[in-house]
């Protein structure tokens, strides 16, 4: 049942303990047990709604960026990671398989920004060999949401 | 020159059938704006991206033309292959034909078997379509109506009472639209041991045979001793794997009967849709996932909507199968339809009234949980509040 509370929440963070409970077949308070239990021990790490912010007026600028990276002696690419996303701009921190090591993904307000913060805050640290800048044009889908098209209920009315 | 009415040409017994009362429940929703609806009887799900893909992928190939009558060979072999690993039914492509939808398979197998004055068995409540084909054929629905105290299952009692010389066939509609009933191995063995020593063929209707709760598998009568040569079994793709659109179902059935059921369905139809079929064998080789998921879908809303009508106070026997649940509403002191139709008109919920599925449906109004959670629980409240306006006014 654990993981199915989990996956029910994955799609739908605002399903309450009360439904989840009914979903599941079992009590309120067994699912709230489990719920802190997953928040106690880090496995449910927070919560946040999917916005396309490309339909707001919020100008907003995504990038893709690929580091290759020098591993520090004993402590591998953690400690790496760790000075890149302690940054705000910095949304996502990957340690990849592969032609490079760490895959970030950083917001801006505009490419310039973006680029800046590259150039000025990345490229300079002493373990970074090399960088590439990927822009995203435009966002299809992220975490299993469709952001570009929208499903309707196009049922049609029979006669059972 | 008279003026020529061409519509009083038409088939009696056509004109004679009653119009659907869902129709008119609809047709006023369909005027209404913001309508939340439970009352659509299809998977809300669209087809698994792997199955429409290979629909696509066999109209780049050019696969545009007509099958054999019978369907694709190698779809009437994995329908065999799938009845086995699911169900454990043992048939050959011999006993299999590729219909448009499970319909057409009910439609061929009455047709096939009906001889005027014969006498068609339907149990009810049930899927609307099983009475009125049987009439065109010029027999007589003889319907036994299903009792909520009986889970709404069929009973061997009340099926022997419904039997005389001339009924011909049993129309078996497990698991249920719309009360979602289901039978169990015992229950099925019991009808079967009643159909044995007569000469009745049986008509199992198991489109709905993989969404099933309650960790029971399906059971169909065929799988029972003796069961299999008198009996034609109707599925098909719309409700398994969300497939409606498609068009494709099919028919098991004994050699000889599935023979005569293929040069019906060659004289009028020809062959199913071949895009669908080519579609069909990847649900069936590769979707048995796709089912589960699904299915556990349905289970989560199955359980949510029955908890929120039983917490109403409108009593909802525990759906076991199908895509439905169906409350009793007679403690709100209204009928099946006007409740319909003042809920619908007050809260702007479309719900279907039981009646629409024979008479022992009156009383009870369906539900269908193919609309997400949160749709469901939004109907609930509308619900609610219908209900509570109702006890105050009948305070007052």
């Amino acid at each position: 049942m654990d993981n199915e509370i989990l996956e029910l929440l994955d799609k739908d963070s605002e399903l309450t303990a009360k439904d989840i409970a009914v979903m599941l077949n079992t009590t309120e308070e067994e699912v709230r047990s489990q719920i802190d239990r997953f928040k106690a021990e880090g496995i449910i790490v927070g919560k946040k709604v999917m916005i396309n912010w490309r339909k707001t007026s919020k100008e907003l600028v995504t990038a893709l960026i690929e580091l290759k990276v020098t591993p520090q002696f004993g402590r591998g690419f953690d400690q790496i990671a760790e000075r890149f996303y302690q940054y705000d701009q910095v949304k996502s921190v990957y340690l990849m398989s592969g032609t490079y090591d760490l895959a970030l993904q950083i917001e801006g307000k505009n490419l310039n920004e973006v680029a800046l913060f590259v150039a000025e805050k990345l490229a300079p640290m002493e373990a970074v060999v090399s960088t590439a800048t990927h822009f995203v044009l435009k966002k299809y889908k992220e975490d299993g949401i469709m952001f570009e098209s929208k499903q309707t209920d196009d049922r049609q009315v029979m006669l059972f | 020159m008279k003026e020529f009415r061409p519509e009083t040409q038409l088939n009696d017994t056509l004109t004679s059938l009653p119009p659907s009362g869902i129709r008119r429940l609809f047709d006023i929703a369909s005027k209404i704006d913001g309508v939340i609806s439970l009352g659509i009887g299809e998977p809300d799900f669209i087809t698994p991206w792997h199955i429409r893909n290979a629909g696509i992928r066999s109209l780049e190939k050019g696969k545009t033309q007509y099958t054999a009558n019978s369907g694709l060979a190698e779809l009437r072999r994995e329908v065999t292959v799938y009845m086995k690993r699911r169900f454990g039914l043992e048939y050959t492509e011999k006993n299999v034909l590729i219909t448009v939808g499970g319909s057409e398979a009910i439609d061929l197998a009455m047709r096939a078997f009906i001889k005027p004055g014969d006498e068609v068995i339907v149990p009810q409540p049930s899927f609307v379509c099983y009475g009125p084909l049987a009439k065109l054929c010029g027999a007589k629905p003889v319907y036994i109506q299903l009792k909520e105290e009986d889970g709404f299952k069929l009973t061997p009692a009340a099926l022997k009472a419904a039997i005389t010389e001339k009924t011909k066939l049993l129309v078996l509609p497990f698991p249920n639209n719309p009360t979602g009933s289901t039978l169990t191995g015992a229950e099925l063995e019991a009808i079967a041991e009643v159909i044995r020593d007569t000469k009745i063929i049986v008509l199992s209707d198991e489109i709905y045979a993989e969404l099933t709760y309650t960790g029971q598998r399906h059971r169909s009568i065929a799988s029972l001793p003796g069961m299999k040569e008198r009996t034609v079994i109707v599925s098909g793709f719309s409700k398994a794997y969300a497939m409606t659109g498609w068009r494709l179902g099919y028919a098991l059935a004994p050699e000889h009967v599935c023979a005569a059921l293929t040069k019906l369905h060659q004289y009028a139809i020809m062959c199913a849709p071949t895009a669908s079929q080519y579609a069909a064998i990847e649900a069936l080789s590769a979707g048995d996932e796709d089912i589960e998921e699904m299915r556990r879908e349905y289970n989560y809303r199955r359980r949510l909507i029955v908890k929120g009508f039983n917490d109403l106070g409108l009593k909802c026997t525990e759906p076991e199968g199908a895509l439905y649940c169906f409350p009793n509403i007679t403690s709100s002191g209204l009928g099946s339809e006007d409740f319909c139709e003042q809920l619908l008109s007050e809260e702007k919920i479309a719900l279907v009234p039981g009646n629409a599925f024979g008479e022992s449906g009156e009383g009870f109004v369906r539900a269908s949980y193919a609309y997400s959670a949160d749709h469901i629980k939004k109907a609930l409240e509308g619900v609610a509040r219908f209900l509570e306006k109702r006890k105050g006014a009948n305070r007052l």
